[in-house]
């Protein structure tokens, strides 16, 4: 704990970067520099990639949440459909059964896929 | 009960296998660091085997099966929540997590808002929820015990207890995930070998039953069977039904002797024999669904029906990030790009596994109904490959399908007291080992206490009581602190509390309004739906008003939590406190 609240009062200006993953260590692009030393520049691109994470994600959950807060609506308000079946199962046990996991291992991969997207853009920005 | 030898084999070689693994994993086990962070050397795939193991409780292996047994469709809200939990936690919370370096949630606390006093109060939240959600586990493998060996309840829970004990103190996480990925696949190994089993047996069968869940009739005894009453219940009756009673109540209908019960509610008190004749009707406990039809079809409970859908799935959804044992695991995997990979395979292997309790609780409502008389369905899963095959094969799958349940208490029980021990060895005590194996001590002990003590309700409400805790709480911190940045320590605090203290005033009246079917009893049961967002806009409004104190080295956080891995912001801040853990660890990540 006192770690971090050290480095809150008296932050070191300047530090020493030692990067992952880069063969060869070139010399430290300057908007890296620009994002530890938080100025404007740095934190404005900080602030772009969160909202844009941000809007992935909030899309995403709108659409599973919209989905699963329809069907017991859908449910409740037409007793016929809930009544009807497919291939002798009953069309409600199927849909709450079996089809949320495949449904929800879509979404859970198209935001891995947005994420990593968002971040690529960011990280060329950084390395321009 | 008479001792079911099968069932009791399936669980020793269990019990054997997990020990093993358990020993051999800690053989490596050295440092302070070893034990609570697992050097971070674990693969993507085994973490998500290691964290479904973990995360696949007694609620979901015996839980679900039991409640569409009794409840019908509207039960499968549990899985699909319990597995969405997973989803909100990849969309919001599993890379920028993973980053901020915390080992556990009030560190994550502290780490992103400097206050000790939040540190605090987030470590009694973790260690409350921690216990809240280890009664229910204990209770189950107290239950399960009793039904396959009859050696009684708290025997039961006292050797899980121990087991639980033994494994966490000989390895710490190491030995843990190599335990959790070894159980996640006993449990789907327990759960679809069963369940595919029992499928060939059901469409193999009679037809004469075959048609009976969408009748607008009761289940029916398929033939002549005697019923004991364990503990006393309300019993429906909905059809006539002629049933001999003995050892019976002094007065009231279930009197000794052949008694016809017309429809409507009568109690029956614990020792009760009722034996009902070949081909009559079920009567079932008061809060289950007494028709077949009425089990078959979703929504129609009216509005509070649907009210009570919608808070469940919020507790769900929301809570799981919340859930100590969860998040102490996301520190094992090596970067924010690991988490999130991780969780989608989580994702996978939890919606592979839940396709099955359905099919047993379906097939219990033909096979098993005799629970819906004594109330104890969530003993589906162990009973009903016996009541469905008379020879051998029903009892190896009954002794599979015991080794899985035990398979599920064992590997949640040790991820829980796992976190709770981290949370008190790093918080409470200084971070030696000696006093990490202090507080394994303590944090086993509690819950075992209070799961003596307390009389066992449905596994899986108990558990969506946890939920619900956990999404009113920590639900807030964790999305607030990782996409605002104006989030105050003063502002977590208030949510905390008041997220903590709604929900746990809830847990009296709602035990003393029991099964009723009013909005107000509803929203006791199952508060989420209320609790969260006034957690939420407690959490924003103070946090708003005390906008002077946001911390200076916000911008910091931030940028250390969004970050691509590469750019190597990442910092480990178990690392900075109990120095470094051996090689492994040592690109990426900057220097001071």
């Amino acid at each position: 704990m006192s770690a971090s609240k050290d480095t809150g009062e008296r932050a070191p200006r300047r530090k020493r970067v030692v990067l992952a993953d880069r063969r060869g260590t070139r010399e430290v692009p300057r908007t890296i520099m620009e994002l530890e030393e938080q100025n404007s520049v740095g934190e404005a691109m900080v602030t772009h990639l969160m909202k844009a994470q941000l809007r992935g994600s909030l899309v995403l959950a709108g659409v599973t949440v919209a989905v699963f807060l329809a069907l017991p609506l859908l449910f409740w308000s037409l007793p016929d459909f809930a009544r009807a079946t497919v291939f002798g199962i009953h069309l409600p046990w199927l849909i709450l059964g079996v089809l949320p996991f495949p449904f929800m291992g879509l979404i859970g991969y198209l935001s891995v896929r947005w994420a990593e997207r968002h971040e690529r853009e960011f990280l060329h920005m950084v390395e321009r | 009960m008479e001792w079911n030898v099968w069932a009791l084999g399936g669980i020793v070689v269990l019990g054997v296998a997990t020990c093993t693994l358990a020993l051999w994993g800690s053989r490596t086990a050295r440092t302070t660091s070893d034990f609570l962070v697992a050097r971070r050397w674990v693969g993507s795939e085994r973490n998500a085997a290691a964290i479904s193991g973990e995360y696949l409780s007694a609620a979901s292996f015996l839980g679900i099966a039991g409640l569409v047994l009794k409840d019908g469709v509207d039960a499968l809200w549990y899985p699909i929540g319990f597995t969405a939990g997973y989803l909100a936690l990849m969309l919001f919370v599993a890379a920028p997590l993973r980053r901020s370096g915390a080992y556990t949630l009030p560190d994550f606390a502290e780490a992103r808002l400097n206050s000790s006093r939040l540190r605090r109060v987030a470590t009694v939240l973790v260690v409350v929820l921690g216990w809240l959600y280890l009664v229910p586990q204990l209770q189950a493998a107290g239950v399960t015990l009793a039904t396959v060996t009859g050696m009684g309840y708290s025997g039961g829970v006292v050797v899980v207890a121990v087991i639980v004990f033994l494994g966490v103190l000989g390895g710490g996480v190491r030995a843990v995930t190599l335990v959790q990925a070894f159980q996640y696949w006993v449990k789907l190994f327990a759960i679809t070998v069963p369940a595919f089993a029992l499928c060939v047996v059901f469409l193999g069968d009679d037809a004469l039953y075959r048609n009976g869940l969408t009748e607008p009739a009761p289940p029916v005894f398929e033939r002549a069977t005697t019923v004991r009453i364990e503990t006393a219940v309300e019993l429906r009756v909905t059809d006539p039904v002629w049933v001999r009673v003995t050892n019976g109540a002094d007065h009231g209908v279930l009197q000794d002797g052949a008694v016809y019960v017309r429809p409507g509610v009568y109690p029956a008190h614990a020792g009760t024999e009722l034996r009902f004749p070949a081909g009559s009707p079920v009567p079932v406990v008061a809060d289950a669904e007494p028709s077949n039809a009425s089990w078959a079809r979703p929504e129609h409970g009216g509005a509070s029906g649907l009210l009570e859908t919608y808070s469940l799935i919020m507790a769900t959804f929301l809570g799981t990030m919340g859930l100590p044992h969860v998040l102490v695991r996301f520190y094992t995997n090596p970067s924010g790009y690991h988490a999130r990979r991780t969780t989608l395979f989580v994702l996978g292997m939890l919606g592979v596994f839940y396709l099955f309790p359905t099919i047993f609780g379906m097939l219990s409502r033909l096979y098993t109904p005799r629970l819906l008389v004594t109330g104890h369905t969530d003993a589906a899963v162990l009973l009903l490959p016996g009541a469905m095959l008379h020879n051998w094969v029903g009892g190896l799958l009954g002794a599979i399908t015991a080794a899985g349940a035990f398979a599920a208490f064992l590997s949640t029980s040790f991820g829980l007291v796992m976190s709770v021990t981290g949370v008190l060895s790093s918080d409470v005590l200084p971070g030696q080992v000696r006093d990490f194996r202090v507080t394994v001590a303590v944090a086993s002990v509690v819950p075992t206490l209070l799961a003596l003590v307390l009389v066992e309700r449905d596994i899986s409400e108990t558990v969506g009581l946890a939920f619900a805790m956990a999404a009113s709480t920590f639900f807030p911190l964790l999305v607030l602190g990782i996409w605002w940045r104006g989030l105050t320590a003063a502002g977590a605090v208030s949510g905390l509390l008041t997220g903590s203290a709604l929900v746990l005033s809830t847990l009296a009246p709602g035990l003393l309004l029991g099964d009723s079917t009013s909005w107000w009893a509803v929203l006791l049961r199952q508060p989420a739906v209320v609790t969260v967002p006034v957690a939420f806009l407690v959490t924003v409004l103070v946090s708003r008003a005390t906008r002077g104190q946001v911390p200076a080295d916000v911008s910091r956080v931030m940028l250390r939590m969004h970050a691509p891995d590469r750019l190597g912001f990442i910092r480990d801040r178990a690392v900075e406190r109990f120095g470094q853990t051996g090689g492994a660890d040592r690109r990426g990540r900057h220097r001071r």
